[in-house]
């Protein structure tokens, strides 16, 4: 019986490197019979392409030389619907970009659109906010590493993660009434208090997930595939990622600990007690770890959200901008008057322009907005993690063989609603 | 976000090295600082604030292009530029015409401004010389028009079925 609870005690397996035993595969540019190099297309529909991504491959023997991302295959033109959208009918549109960060598209939207109408947030939105913000960050993280692990063959993990992420999607459906694409956050606030039983709901989910990550580690962290797959495959030079713009987790697993929520925190997030996990070699492997750890972080940010919600207003009072509340509406001629004019005309934003950025689960999700004084705004421009991250995929598999390209690919972890919008 | 003194400070600073015209005007509003800068001077501001400032601005997060309609020149093109040490923003705009937009590319100093500006190429129309790949990046290749300019209309894009395939434009090129 191997320790579980000790890792790193298991050597044996690893003491001889899968490449020596390997012998059909070698690392070495294949002599002068086959220099030739040859150009696969894989995707734009394959499985491991998380998406509609194409990419143009060349290859020499088994090792990738070059590869040429090529996008826009759901390209929807979701910056351009927007301009033609009230403020609060925006939302749902932002949200359908990066669609397993869905509040995180939603909150940077409303973040600059406060910062347009120079608006407070009441403390308890903004306590709500941070508490589905970071139960999102560990949906996502969850079908990352669902899909990423089946992309590098440990199906388990993929009903695993899914069955975990079903957990967070039914917390999200007690707060918002959806499980994806939840319209939960508003200019101003949040759609809705919590219901009763949220609260104890999600403690259950904290505790769940605090045994349920453990077991992904058992699953993987000790497995000696997962391990040779991942271990010294993809690393980029810490440099080159900064110039290349890639934020987030990549970023954090080269050992930049840059992270908005402490660099440059909003909403609140001064007020939580977390670390950021950074790796320090760079490769698949610690890209792994520090979403795992990220998940844990999230789980305590989340409990220290719950234990120190605030009381109050769960969105901005003033009227011009958010709905009166339900009952408001039966005895007040100004609630119905505000209620209508909301609805049908939407509230104007004066003109300008601004940038807010979260931290998503895969880096810096900035969101432009451009007023021009009407209720619709006159730009939303959407600055993507995924799209500035997929610059960096070319150089985490030159060089290397073609089975680690999609290694890489899952560890990145595109996704392509957002590479596209 | 540097304050209003700061931006007029760095304003100050790249008129002193960049050259007088290089910066036409400073915008502080909302706590976002604005750097409006001519567009044929785009490139060298960038680099000097990426270099040689006394507070470096050594990060480029995102590209936005913008459509001022009906203020002209129409284009705008927003640097975001972000400092990770001083954990700040600066953000550097320039405008171009519509007709024939054409903007230097940073693309040498900031390798990441390389899917961006073909983006904003494919939506709006500016050309970025010296870009190594100046290529539509979401819209078809074949795709006519800027779709993100605001006076592309929205919707009315026919869809491709078998009838009509031969009345759409090129289709058989």
């Amino acid at each position: 019986m191997t320790d579980l609870d000790q890792p790193g005690t298991m050597t044996e397996p690893l003491s001889v490197p899968y490449r020596e035993r390997e012998r059909s595969v070698t690392m070495e540019p294949i002599g002068e019979e086959h220099d030739e190099l040859l150009t696969i297309n894989i995707g734009p529909h394959h499985p491991a392409t998380h998406g509609v991504l194409r990419l143009l491959t060349t290859l020499e023997g088994e090792i990738v030389r070059d590869v040429k991302p090529i996008i826009g295959y759901v390209h929807t033109g979701i910056e351009k619907s927007c301009e033609d959208q009230q403020y609060w009918k925006v939302i749902p549109f932002v949200e359908r970009m990066d669609y397993l960060s869905y509040y995180f598209n939603a909150m940077a939207f409303c973040m600059a659109v406060e910062r347009l109408l120079d608006e407070e947030v009441p403390p308890r939105a903004q306590w709500l906010r941070v508490i589905h913000l970071e139960l999102n960050r560990i949906a996502s993280h969850l079908f990352w590493i669902a899909t990423g692990s089946l992309d590098i063959g440990a199906i388990t993990m993929l009903w695993w993660g899914c069955r975990d992420r079903d957990l967070a999607l039914d917390l999200f459906e007690m707060s918002g009434g959806q499980r994806f694409h939840t319209r939960y956050f508003q200019v101003g606030g949040v759609v809705e208090d919590i219901p009763p039983g949220f609260e104890a709901q999600t403690r259950k989910f904290i505790e769940t997930m605090r045994t349920r990550i453990p077991q992904y580690l058992s699953l993987l962290d000790r497995n000696e595939i997962w391990l040779q797959r991942t271990k010294g495959t993809g690393i980029v030079p810490l440099e080159t990622l900064l110039e290349l713009g890639v934020t987030g987790p990549l970023l954090r697993a080269a050992g930049h600990p840059w992270d908005l929520r402490k660099a440059m925190p909003d909403s609140g997030y001064e007020n939580f007690e977390f670390k950021v996990p950074v790796g320090t070699v760079g490769d698949n492997y610690d890209r792994f770890r520090v979403r795992v750890e990220e998940m844990l972080e999230s789980l305590k940010i989340i409990e220290q959200a719950l234990d120190g919600l605030p009381e109050g207003p769960y969105i901005t009072d003033n009227r011009k901008i958010a709905l009166p509340p339900r009952h408001e509406l039966a005895t007040s001629m100004e609630a119905l008057i505000h209620h209508f004019k909301l609805v049908t005309e939407g509230f104007r934003v004066p003109p300008g322009e601004s940038y807010a950025a979260v931290e998503s689960p895969r880096g810096e999700l900035g969101c432009y907005v451009l007023a021009d004084g009407s209720a619709k705004p006159a730009r939303v421009h959407v600055r993507d993690p995924s799209f500035v991250n997929l610059q960096a995929l070319p150089e985490m598999a030159r060089d290397h063989l073609l089975a680690d390209f999609i290694a890489c690919v899952a560890m990145l972890d595109p996704i392509l609603g957002g590479v596209d919008r | 976000m540097p304050d209003a003194t700061g931006l007029e400070l760095i304003a100050q600073r790249v008129r002193e090295s960049v050259g007088d015209e290089a910066v036409t005007d400073t915008v502080f509003s909302r706590g976002r600082a604005t750097l409006d800068v001519a567009p044929q001077s785009v490139h060298a501001v960038i680099a000097y604030l990426r270099d040689e400032d006394q507070e470096p601005w050594e990060r480029l997060m995102s590209v936005h292009g913008v459509d001022y309609l009906p203020a002209e020149p129409r284009l705008g093109v927003h640097y975001e530029l972000l400092s990770m040490a001083r954990t700040d923003r600066l953000n550097v705009r320039t405008r171009v015409g519509v007709e024939d937009p054409r903007l230097p590319t940073v693309v040498d100093l900031h390798p990441t401004a390389n899917f961006q500006e073909r983006e904003i190429y494919d939506m709006f129309g500016v050309v970025f010389e010296g870009h190594p790949d100046m290529r539509r990046i979401l819209m078809p290749e074949d795709y006519e028009g800027y779709p993100q300019r605001r006076d592309f209309p929205m919707g009315g894009e026919p869809v491709i079925y078998t009838y009509n395939e031969p009345e759409l434009p090129r289709w058989y090129d």
